[in-house]
């Protein structure tokens, strides 16, 4: 971790690797400065890590980046502790927030980090790649709630792009808040509301038997990509009512 | 070339199917989102900043020559709603005929074979665009006024909306598509040689919400 | 690019009349007409009589439903693969003239997909007496009106009353009780459209649709000579 002027710049590496044994061990598990990790109790033979931020951020300039890489086999299911709140910081610039996953072949990656609160001001930039092999399987939700209670939202870029093989299967941008171009708010993008989340499912099978689309009451879509994927697309009034529909569409696809 | 030819490609007249097609307003419409001229304002300006952007970008890059097929891919990965995606090809379908019909050409008739059930519209508008003696920028523009033209004359059939009320939001966003289309060209000229990675990617979740819902209504006026 | 091969080449752009592998393609043959006049119970009647001497499929451009594809579907007189609804965003007309990409996509998908076909009924939605066919969709066209629209509407003419191939004037069964005069409504369409023939008729009747039915034939009998 190095901190400057322009911000903190802080990089978590988490390598998960089969055992052998019927289990994932995780050979790397390095936080850095405001981004902690933890090992928690797992399941079967998946290996549970907890984010946890030992400071409230990113704030404006900061950079962070979490890099996750699942070998061939393991499993591995990633949260985080609390939300992670971005918000307006004494460097200039916005803050960043990169998450780089990888998935190889016959591995598992649940990605399940709590919400990310724009807070009044603030104006972060995240980018979300996940890379994965053939036949990966990858659980990935992200939710972004737009300013705290009664606070108007900062400035937010979220991006996510996932790909299988090198070939992209979904790259999707949603830029909102205060200097986003027009309309964000309006009918067409998030129509007045203040929690907007998607859920990505990656399943080899769904090559062959894609879910079918179907419409979850007024907010949210499930949708079978262009691929053995299915999307998730939720907006709704606040973070609570989002991860009730998100985790309901989660479960219907088994 | 003639820049004229804009013209042609640009009128709404165009027999290429987009008469049959609200751009997501008939659903925002039912949902009670858009409601008279002001709130058909908020909806083409998200409209053309999120899916216009794209689409403007993919037919510039088309223009500019990067190759069809990685266009369309990217197209895909830019559209979750596999509603939105068979729209989306229909249209190109339907757009590629009347480009063939008004100027062949070889590049045209390679795309229809590759895409017999048709290439994502942006794609071919580039392509059409190229055809026609265009350049990047000219089909930036189309695919960015195509992008609220459609849901305003929808919005006017829909609301029995005042059309020149109709005409005055496409008018008042004039500026904001100069900047798509400027931006849409930036986009693509990185697109040249950094990959389709560089073309925007963004995204109106309640367009690709709406569209599915819209989809299984067995009652409508519009076929998107 | 790789070619597909189940495509000699790119699609027929416009009313080519063969198909890209050098076939004849299918007659198409459009009804038009005002709501309620009976074109689709005009194209029900013509599948009845024609679809075991015939291969043929349906077109039908509704307004805001596929009620009518619907209806031709519950009436079961074709199997479902050879009846395609169009969607025409609240502009019925535009589709089958301004604009007939739509369908022209749905004629060539039904031949792609149930092919080979000797003829295609294309059916409009319903709309007003100025609503005709382009040339560029089919190649010849009925217009549909019936005596209950008004016994006047043929002196009125109209595009699609003048020049349609064929003129049918349904319901007559129904004339007496609505005040209409057959005698008058001859006279006027034969004052409007010369010797462009009529046919009156009642689908309640014992002859049904049949003149019409003979009609297509001799259409169809032209188109593969």
């Amino acid at each position: 971790m190095t901190a400057a002027a322009t911000g903190v710049r802080a990089t978590a590496r988490i390598v998960a690797r089969d055992d052998g044994r019927g289990g994932t061990s995780l050979p790397v598990l390095e936080g850095d400065g405001p981004l902690a990790l933890r090992r928690t109790r797992g399941s079967g033979d998946e290996a549970h890590v907890m984010l946890v931020g030992a400071m409230s951020g990113p704030l404006g300039g900061d950079h962070f980046a979490v890099r996750a890489g699942v070998e061939a086999g393991a499993r591995l299911r990633v949260g985080s502790a609390a939300a992670t709140i971005a918000l307006p910081g004494q460097a200039k610039g916005e803050a960043r927030y990169d998450v780089r996953l990888t998935v190889a072949d016959g591995a598992e990656l649940r990605w399940l980090p709590e919400q990310l609160i724009s807070a009044g001001g603030s104006d972060l930039r995240v980018t979300t790649h996940a890379d994965l092999a053939a036949t990966a399987r990858l659980v990935l939700r992200e939710e972004q709630v737009l300013g705290r209670v009664g606070e108007e939202p900062g400035r937010l870029v979220s991006r996510l792009v996932v790909r299988i093989e090198g070939r992209t299967l979904l790259d999707q941008e949603l830029d909102c808040g205060p200097g986003a171009p027009g309309g964000w708010d309006g009918p067409a993008v998030l129509g007045g509301h203040r929690a907007v989340g998607q859920a990505v499912v990656v399943r080899p099978e769904f090559e062959d038997r894609p879910v079918s689309a179907r419409v979850l009451g007024e907010g949210a879509a499930v949708v079978p990509l262009a691929g053995p994927a299915a999307l998730v697309t939720a907006v709704a009034p606040d973070a609570l009512r989002l991860r009730r529909v998100l985790d309901e569409a989660l479960k219907s696809l088994g | 070339m003639s820049r004229a030819a804009l013209l042609v490609l640009a009128d709404g007249r165009f027999p290429a199917g987009g008469h049959a097609h609200s751009g997501g307003a008939e659903a925002a419409v039912k949902a009670g989102r858009v409601t008279g001229a002001a709130s058909l304002e908020d909806f083409c300006r998200g409209r053309l900043h999120t899916a216009g952007r794209v689409s403007a970008a993919l037919a510039a890059a088309a223009v500019l020559g990067v190759d069809p097929v990685r266009l369309d891919a990217a197209a895909d990965a830019r559209t979750p709603s596999p509603a939105l995606r068979a729209t989306a090809r229909k249209l190109g379908r339907q757009l590629m005929r009347a480009a063939r019909a008004t100027w062949p050409s070889s590049e045209l008739d390679a795309l229809a074979r590759e895409f017999p059930k048709g290439a994502h519209q942006p794609v071919v508008l580039g392509l059409a665009a190229r055809a026609a003696g265009l350049g990047a920028l000219d089909a930036a523009y189309c695919a960015a006024y195509e992008s609220v033209s459609g849901p305003a004359s929808a919005t006017v059939r829909l609301l029995s909306l005042d059309p020149f009320d109709a005409t005055g939001v496409l008018a008042r966003l004039a500026p904001e598509l100069d900047l798509v289309a400027d931006q849409a060209v930036e986009a693509a000229r990185e697109c040249v040689d950094a990959g389709v990675d560089a073309l925007p990617a963004a995204s109106a979740p309640l367009l690709e919400i709406s569209a599915e819902a819209h989809a299984a209504w067995a009652v409508r006026l519009f076929a998107s | 690019m790789h070619l597909d091969h189940s495509h000699d080449g790119p699609a027929a752009v416009s009313a080519d009349a063969r198909r890209p592998d050098g076939t004849r393609r299918a007659l198409r043959i459009g009804l038009g007409g005002p709501v309620g006049s009976g074109k689709t119970a005009t194209v029900a009647a013509l599948c009845r009589a024609l679809r075991d001497e015939l291969s043929l499929a349906v077109v039908t451009n509704d307004i805001y439903t596929r009620e009518d594809a619907e209806f031709l579907l519950r009436e079961a007189v074709l199997p479902p693969e050879r009846i395609t609804a169009v969607e025409t965003g609240a502009c019925p007309h535009t589709a089958i003239r301004d604009d007939i990409s739509a369908n022209l996509e749905a004629v060539e998908d039904l031949e792609d997909e149930v092919g080979p076909l000797d003829l295609i009924l294309v059916e409009s939605g319903g709309d007003n007496l100025t609503a005709t066919f382009s040339r560029g969709l089919v190649d010849a066209q009925i217009f549909v009106i019936d005596v209950a629209g008004g016994d006047d509407i043929p002196r009125k003419g109209g595009p699609g009353v003048t020049t349609a191939d064929l003129l049918v004037v349904n319901k007559t069964d129904l004339a007496p009780y609505v005040g209409s005069d057959l005698g008058r409504m001859a006279a006027d369409a034969k004052a409007q459209r010369a010797e462009l023939p009529v046919v009156f008729q009642s689908l309640r009747a014992e002859s049904g649709v049949r003149d019409v039915a003979d009609w297509v034939r001799k259409q169809l009998a032209a188109w593969t000579a």
